[in-house]
């Protein structure tokens, strides 16, 4: 594919707002996992969760879409100077010009929850008030981050569960390639629900402890909520000399299971060949892998098969998750931002919990953060369904 | 944005499959509203075949409708599917389930609870690894799907699968997010004519004040309009006319789609 500028780039999770709070949590190889506490929830597990989001309102004029999901959103658009950067991008294209791709896998499903605690005796009708149309129906982020940042460019949602956020560079690749626009906002959000929380632990995959990816001891994952934006521009004179750069996509399906990942990770192994293939690089150009890293005894054991299959035991390779827990939909756009603060800060972030890998693992698996030269990033994202995505992320100044 | 259009695949309220579909969409016949029937799904293995919703049976019906006229492989062709929201019969259990004091999820309507699970049960079904996207645009889902799935055809030179579906929800999601009938619809996409190909369609985003084609038959019309994969209905009749035609889909923000026809026989 033709190479991107990630010319601007923001996150929010329970490790902080902004990517200043996130890069000292990486640094300090700090989690910010907490007993859940998440409304009327009652499971024995730990959550990532983003604090002061109830005292935290929507813009005026965007009432309507006010729920947990589209706060934590405009949390993430108002972090890190984003908004002003994309009004500065729309003053350049044309708020036409600039597509808007977004990832979530539940949206404000919370708000469908809650109401149906309060349908009406008798007829069961929904309570007054409830907003399906911008808060519930997945197009709902979207529809929200379109009016916030006053984009009226291509513009969609992509869900396929926890690959979401991760898909959604490729289909900005593709619309800026084939000139439907020419530059692009993508990312994402996912909050907490009540319909993850006791989903998941229905299908017995939450952890009761923090999640601890890659440890012989791991026995599940931990939710977490939050958010993240990029946007790309094609290579252009005047942008940051600094700026990563998305280097490649790839994505394939697992055509085995809708919620288990293929044993040996053979879709795994498709998208993060395809994700090389793409940049036009091989395994030898990658400096680190953020890992999926679930912390479910399967999926890590599938992806770490996937990985020494195509990289060998040498390359450098974690899960943050430990540290900012599961974002599902989410979780795409946070890891590929913790790949570019990576790149751009010559880390190679750490496994917050993770005490002891397992043995039967063969990755080269960071435990501690350190400091290293990290000319490329590979990022893998995988979803029920077997949607898997894996993107490359480099160092603009090399390409 | 050009592609060619190399198979069909429908299923909707009186809208029996595409051979079945096309003399009424071309106004050769006339339009009788009835009950959407979706067959059984014989791609999947029994235990996905039990676990399936209707909205993954109605995806996998007409993509295989369409995969049949086009004479292609499933296992090698990338989809895009698209739909507004899914399988609504799920949502409102989990969330009937949650408002109870137990609060039981079952593991299986969780699972089929994302929005890509027909993507899912299709890759299963035909043992495909190749790319695919799960979309959602509310009303303009469709017109989303479309745009992405040109999108590919143009920038990857490869054929790729547009399935676009939607049902109903029950009550009490229905009053709040009223949908008419099952409707699903499947296209073949490519980008270079083929002896299969029957017709070309070049698509254009614009922002310009333009007015959403409209249906003669005003019982196609108000399905076309009750559904958001039935918003579909406008290009499927310019494709059942075979004539060459515009005809242009309410887009997002006050943008639309223009899509030019044009029959390749």
């Amino acid at each position: 594919m033709q190479p991107l500028l990630v010319t601007h780039f923001s996150i929010v999770n329970c490790l902080g707002a902004g990517t200043a709070a996130v890069l000292d949590a990486l640094r300090a190889n700090r989690s910010g996992l907490t007993p859940c506490e998440f409304e009327t929830a009652a499971i024995d597990t730990w959550v990532g969760s983003v604090p002061g989001l109830e005292a935290f309102a929507v813009r005026r004029g965007l009432e309507d879409y006010d729920c947990r999901t589209n706060r934590i959103a405009q949390m993430a658009l108002e972090a890190d100077g984003f908004s002003d950067a994309v009004a500065a991008a729309s003053r350049r294209y044309g708020a036409d010009r600039i597509g808007v791709f977004i990832g979530t896998s539940t949206a404000g499903i919370l708000e469908a929850e809650l109401a149906y605690r309060r349908r009406a005796p008798g007829s069961g009708s929904l309570p007054g008030g409830f907003r399906y149309h911008a808060t519930v129906n997945a197009y709902s982020l979207g529809d929200f981050i379109g009016r916030y940042l006053g984009l009226t460019g291509p513009s969609f949602v992509v869900s396929s569960a926890c690959s979401s956020t991760a898909k959604v560079f490729g289909n900005a690749a593709r619309m800026i390639a084939a000139g439907a626009c020419d530059a692009a906002v993508v990312g994402g959000a996912d909050s907490l629900c009540l319909t993850t929380l006791y989903g998941f632990r229905s299908l017995e995959l939450t952890s009761r402890r923090p999640c601890r990816p890659f440890d012989r001891e791991r026995d599940g994952i931990s939710l977490g909520e939050g958010a993240g934006f990029a946007l790309l521009e094609k290579p252009r004179a005047g942008a940051s000399a600094d700026a990563p750069m998305l280097l490649g996509v790839g994505e394939s399906s697992d055509a085995y299971h809708m919620s288990a990942p293929h044993p040996q990770g053979a879709g795994a192994k498709l998208a993060m060949q395809r994700a090389l293939a793409s940049a036009r690089l091989g395994a030898a150009d990658i400096d680190y892998i953020n890992l999926h890293g679930t912390a479910t005894p399967t999926n890590d054991a599938a992806e770490d098969a996937a990985v020494v299959e195509l990289f060998g035991r040498k390359t450098p390779a974690s899960s943050t998750k430990g540290a900012t827990g599961h974002l599902c939909g989410a979780a795409g756009i946070t890891e590929a931002v913790i790949s570019m603060l990576a790149v751009r800060h010559g880390l190679l972030p750490g496994s917050a919990h993770t005490r002891s890998v397992d043995p039967a693992l063969k990755s080269n698996y960071v435990l501690e953060t350190r400091e290293a030269r990290v000319r490329r990033v590979l990022t893998n994202s995988f979803g029920f369904g077997g949607s898997n995505c894996s993107l490359v992320i480099g160092d603009a100044r090399l390409h | 944005m050009r592609a060619y259009i190399e198979g069909i695949g429908l299923l909707g309220p009186g809208l029996s499959g595409w051979q079945a579909g096309r003399a009424v969409l071309a106004g050769a016949e006339p339009y009788r509203p009835a009950r959407t029937v979706i067959p059984p799904s014989e791609l999947l293995p029994p235990a996905e075949r039990r676990r399936a919703g209707i909205p993954v049976r109605l995806a996998l019906a007409v993509g295989r409708e369409a995969f049949a006229a086009a004479g292609r492989d499933p296992a090698l062709t990338p989809t895009v599917f698209t739909s507004s929201s899914s399988d609504g019969e799920i949502l409102h259990e989990i969330c009937e389930t949650l408002a109870t004091a137990e609060r039981e999820v079952s593991p299986t309507k969780f699972m089929n609870s994302v929005h890509n699970a027909a993507a899912g049960y299709w890759s299963i079904a035909t043992r495909s690894r190749e790319p695919s996207t799960s979309l959602c645009c509310f009303d303009a889902s469709f017109a989303a799907g479309l745009l992405e799935c040109a999108a590919q055809v143009a920038v990857e030179r490869r054929p790729v699968a547009l399935v676009s579906y939607d049902e109903p929800y029950p009550e009490p999601l229905h009053a709040a997010r009223p949908i008419a009938g099952e409707f699903g619809v499947a296209l073949i996409m490519i980008p270079a004519e083929t002896p299969r190909s029957v017709a070309a369609i070049d698509l254009e985003l614009g922002s310009a004040v333009a007015l959403e084609t409209r249906l003669a038959d005003p019982g196609l019309e108000a399905a076309g309009q009750g559904n958001p994969a039935a918003r579909s209905l406008p290009l499927l009749a310019a494709l059942a006319r075979g004539s060459a035609g515009e005809i242009v889909l309410k887009y997002v923000a006050g943008t639309h789609l223009r899509a030019r026809v044009t029959p390749w026989r």
